[in-house]
């Protein structure tokens, strides 16, 4: 029971950053179709600058302003420079420059920073609360990574339901040629779009760095894990991805809770819920519309 | 030459090449499905059957290749024969996302597969003899391919970026396989390959071409070389036969490809087993070149690193896929070096190369998505375009 207990536990908090993930991979998804597997090496990237400025001395929530607002940046500057010119085109090339994109910035951090294993520290202890005589897995590190994703989803829910910025880059992701003609600048909207992505997709990078390792490749297995479960929510939509994050979370926790040596088949795991999902419901568990065309 | 016979819709008379490069997606296509020389009609000395034309470069290629064998250092035959099994999974790679247009980030994986089971084959017990090479490595194209077929029936039915994060899931999970079952596959050591020795017969060859000494470096250069002129073979002949247009049809116009009659599901899960083939054939020869089958050896970055060559070469030519491998054995030395003149220490050195496959890959994509081979051709076409023009307007003139 008590194992159950804390493999549940253990498997929400993972959930909740694989969410958090999923949903930045949505929220591109939905305004431009192109899935961007360059999110997790731009995590990455925001997560090292961060380990940086604490290096330096700064205090770590100094450190995650700026390494989100770095992430804003780049995820910007990523639509406008390189990602502006193959949107809207075939949709194999977008997937070969993200592809890319993942690949030169993840070499960019291994030669500015290094290859080797850092410490990430984080700012809540990651001693498991009390109950009675027994400790369980939910730690006050655990409680900051739930409560953290939730209210970044909350913002986001408020952004696009309450305010005009909101409603235009609803708009420009529904039909780009109405909002156009409507008067929504909808470049800067897919800007705008991608870099809120970024600080979504950052935040879970740092947020899975906090208390453990990181090295340029940590986000690798996390951009399978922010697909499927994107996928399992039907990659267009954010509440999908959220419960996509957590039920893959729970499953994951549990092959690795339960199964002997399992954290070795966590991966393939992941591969085969990807294919079941892929292969018996294509357009996701809460698909809106009716199958796409696969 | 009939005018008739004008070759690709893409390259009609009087259109620039700026013009055909904006129209990325379909000069690229257009590119690889440009007809042979012969079959467009232009002056060749070539001979016209098919099978009789890429028998003549095979040969041919083959006496280059020995004469480049003999002539080069042991380092650099060692390099060539990286560069064979590269180009094979690249080879089979560009024939899956190049005329059938599914992308694939597993290829790495399925290399892992041949490889590993070349160096399982390999392993006997002592004083045993292990089964004839050509049989381990066929055995091995067979593992690919059935595990090529099993992934490629769930492949066949996404497109684009989900076939994309369903192979990137592939190949980071399968080799978690190799660690999960330590006492078959090794684990994160991986196992290895006892390389078996050069028979009489390449001796023999090697005395006479130029007496140098037969080295087991050598002979896996030769067998490679073997290797990728049979999978090239066959390949250039699958991509020029009704199953290589059938493939085109089905990336090209999946409607009309269904009108006529065409099972889409069925030629993909076709396109991705022979690609797996090749892809288990490299690994294969991978394993017995390093002598080491090794998760570590068969990282996402080795399938992305295919996926430059392939890309930088010109999705859908053969001869792309050689030269874009020939700069994923020959450029990653170079700017090692470059990098370690710069004052980089071996293990950021050492990053400098994927760097530059992640920004070839973008610029490539952005700025010639037909690849090398493809922008040439498209030149030359509408080069060949322009004279037509000319020559017309010079008749009615």
């Amino acid at each position: 029971m008590q194992q159950f207990v804390n493999v549940t536990l253990s498997g929400l908090t993972q959930g909740m950053i694989y969410s958090a993930f999923a949903l930045a991979l949505v929220l591109i998804w939905r305004s431009t179709r192109i899935v961007n597997f360059a999110q997790g090496s731009m995590a990455a990237a925001t997560a090292f600058i961060a380990l940086a400025i604490i290096n330096a001395g700064a205090s770590y929530w100094v450190a995650l302003v700026v390494a989100l607002i770095a992430g804003f940046v780049m995820g910007a500057l990523v639509e406008r420079i390189i990602i502006r010119p193959v949107e809207g085109g075939p949709e194999l090339n977008a997937v070969i420059v993200t592809l890319g994109l993942f690949v030169a910035i993840q070499a960019l951090i291994a030669i500015i920073a290094g290859s080797s294993f850092q410490s990430f520290p984080t700012p809540f202890g990651v001693r498991g609360f009390t109950i009675g005589d027994t400790t369980i897995a939910l730690t006050p590190t655990s409680l900051y990574v739930i409560g953290s994703v939730l209210v970044v989803m909350a913002l986001l829910v408020a952004l696009f339901r309450f305010t005009r910025t909101g409603l235009a880059m609803r708009a420009s992701a529904f039909g780009q040629e109405v909002a156009r003609l409507l008067g929504v600048r909808v470049g800067r909207m897919l800007t705008l779009g991608w870099g809120l992505a970024a600080v979504v997709g950052s935040l879970s990078g740092l947020l899975i760095a906090g208390g453990g390792f990181v090295y340029p490749a940590y986000m690798d297995s996390l951009i399978v894990f922010g697909f499927v479960a994107a996928v399992l929510g039907g990659l267009d939509s954010p509440i999908g991805a959220i419960v996509g994050g957590l039920i893959l979370g729970l499953a994951l926790s549990y092959i690795s809770g339960y199964v002997d040596r399992g954290s070795a088949l966590v991966n393939v795991s992941a591969l085969v819920i990807l294919m079941v999902v892929l292969l018996v419901r294509p357009g996701g568990l809460f698909a809106s519309s009716t199958a796409r065309r696969a | 030459m009939s005018e008739s016979k004008t070759p690709a819709p893409a390259a009609g008379p009087g259109r620039t090449t700026e013009e055909l490069i904006e129209e990325a997606p379909f000069t690229a296509t257009a590119a690889a499905n440009v007809p042979s020389a012969q079959a467009a009609g232009g002056r060749s000395f070539l001979p016209k059957s098919t099978l009789l034309r890429h028998l003549l470069i095979v040969l041919l290629s083959a006496v280059g290749a020995v004469i480049l064998l003999e002539v080069t250092d042991p380092f650099t035959n060692s390099q060539l024969a990286s560069l064979t099994y590269y180009a094979i999974a690249a080879g089979g790679l560009t024939v899956l996302t190049g005329l059938n247009g599914q992308i694939s980030l597993g290829h790495g994986a399925l290399m892992a597969v041949g490889a590993y089971t070349t160096a399982l084959f390999l392993q006997t017990e002592r004083g045993e003899d292990p089964l004839p090479l050509p049989l381990i490595l066929l055995v091995s194209v067979l593992t690919a391919t059935v595990v090529g077929a099993l992934v490629g029936v769930a492949a066949a039915r996404l497109h684009g970026p989900y076939l994309a994060g369903a192979t990137l899931a592939l190949a980071v999970g399968l080799p978690g396989l190799a660690v999960y079952f330590q006492g078959t596959f090794g684990g994160d050591q991986g196992l290895r390959v006892r390389a078996p020795q050069p028979p009489d017969v390449f001796t023999n060859f090697i005395d006479l071409v130029s007496g140098a000494s037969a080295t087991g470096t050598k002979w896996l250069a030769y067998l490679g070389t073997i290797c990728l002129l049979i999978t090239y073979f066959l390949l250039a002949n699958l991509m020029r036969s009704r199953i290589g247009r059938t493939w085109r049809a089905v990336r090209d116009q999946e409607v009309a490809a269904e009108l006529a009659g065409i099972n889409l599901g069925t030629w993909r899960v076709l396109a991705f087993v022979v690609s797996a083939a090749a892809a288990g054939l490299a690994g294969g020869v991978m394993a017995l070149v390093v002598r080491l089958a090794a998760p570590t050896n068969f990282t996402l970055v080795l399938s992305l690193a295919l996926l430059t060559a392939i890309v930088l070469g010109g999705l859908g030519s053969l001869l792309g896929a050689l030269l874009g491998s020939a700069l994923l054995v020959f450029l990653p030395p170079f700017v090692t070096d470059l990098g370690a003149d710069l004052g980089l220490d071996s293990t950021e050195a050492a990053q400098i190369a994927p760097l530059v496959y992640g920004v070839v890959l973008i610029v490539a994509m952005i700025f010639a998505p037909a690849g090398f081979v493809g922008t040439l051709r498209l030149r030359w076409m509408t080069a060949r375009a322009k004279r037509a023009t000319a020559g017309r307007a010079a008749d009615r003139g």
